[in-house]
């Protein structure tokens, strides 16, 4: 059931994407690109990644959406017509999506436990993370007290992105 | 859309559930799924649907832009801080273990003020970008 709940969303964000491509009109794009974003929430609330999804929908669907339509209302709402045929983009992205799909062939299974990525480190934050930390959500334990650090970058990064927007988009007052 | 009665009354009745959703994935992070990242968008979200309904105006007086810039960088502050903290206390920078006598507390404790910055920095970003972004358009 699960699955093929899965694969019916996985088609409609097919779907979406070519709508995407097709599409001149860039208030549609905006909001086809919301709804894919939606789309890609179900999925991982379908595989059981609620915090992933909420982010999705909250960043991808939500915040995302307005910030497009508010550059949207400063520039012409059509796509211009491109200059050049799209034979060379068209190639390259066929190339990266062949060497993708074939790159995830030689992947271990889906959700196999044997899988390499599960047997470092995981074991241990699964196991002892309830008792060193005290915390049950191991995803949190993980993300704040045993990837401190990362979590802290990540942080960094997010400030410096807002204070990039700002120093670029902010009005100085003229004299 | 200030004028539309039905989303001026809609927004006014979902606000309070977004924003105490946002509290609850904030502080049940511990235990459900959600945290610091996941609290700061949804809060950001909330007063961003609240601008778009009642207006720029509305929304810069309800969540004033220094008040979002003082978010923005208390965040850093906030985890950086926690880190001092673990040096002063006598371990490593963001050791928690030190932060109470008790270490599984001090993990607790550690890990409350991490999350707390991170929505911080969170929040103050989405809504400043929004802020930024949406001013652009109304003043031309």
């Amino acid at each position: 059931m699960e699955a093929l709940i899965i694969h019916v969303l996985l088609t409609a964000m097919v779907v979406v994407i070519v709508a995407l491509a097709l599409t001149r009109n860039l208030f549609a794009v905006v909001v086809l690109g919301g709804i894919y974003s939606l789309l890609m929430a179900t999925v991982l609330v379908a595989l059981d990644a609620v915090d992933v999804a909420m982010t999705e929908a909250a960043v991808g669907a939500g915040v995302s959406t307005v910030l497009l339509l508010g550059a949207l209302h400063l520039i012409a709402s059509r796509e211009a017509k491109p200059l050049h045929r799209p034979w060379l983009p068209l190639a390259v992205s066929a190339a990266v999506g062949g060497t993708l799909a074939y790159g995830a062939l030689g992947l271990p299974p889906f959700s196999d436990p044997g899988a390499p990525i599960h047997m470092h480190v995981a074991p241990r934050y699964l196991n002892e993370a309830l008792r060193e930390t005290g915390v049950p959500n191991v995803v949190t334990a993980v993300l704040a007290s045993y990837r401190g650090y990362d979590t802290l970058g990540e942080t960094v990064v997010v400030f410096t992105a807002g204070a990039g927007v700002i120093a670029l988009l902010r009005r100085r007052k003229r004299k | 859309m200030k004028d539309d009665i039905i989303l001026r009354v809609a927004a006014k009745v979902v606000m309070p559930f977004m924003l105490l959703f946002a509290l609850y994935v904030q502080f049940h992070g511990d235990y459900g799924p959600g945290g610091g990242f996941q609290a700061g968008v949804i809060a950001a979200a909330a007063i961003v649907f609240y601008a778009i309904i009642f207006g720029l105006a509305a929304g810069r007086r309800l969540v004033p832009e220094p008040v979002v810039e003082t978010f923005l960088a208390a965040g850093v502050l906030v985890y950086a801080g926690v880190g001092i903290a673990g040096l002063a206390l006598g371990g490593a920078y963001l050791d928690y273990f030190v932060l109470d006598h008790d270490p599984v507390h001090g993990q607790h404790r550690g890990i409350f003020w991490v999350e707390a910055g991170v929505a911080l920095t969170v929040a103050g970003v989405m809504l400043k970008l929004f802020y930024m972004f949406a001013g652009r358009a109304s003043d031309g």
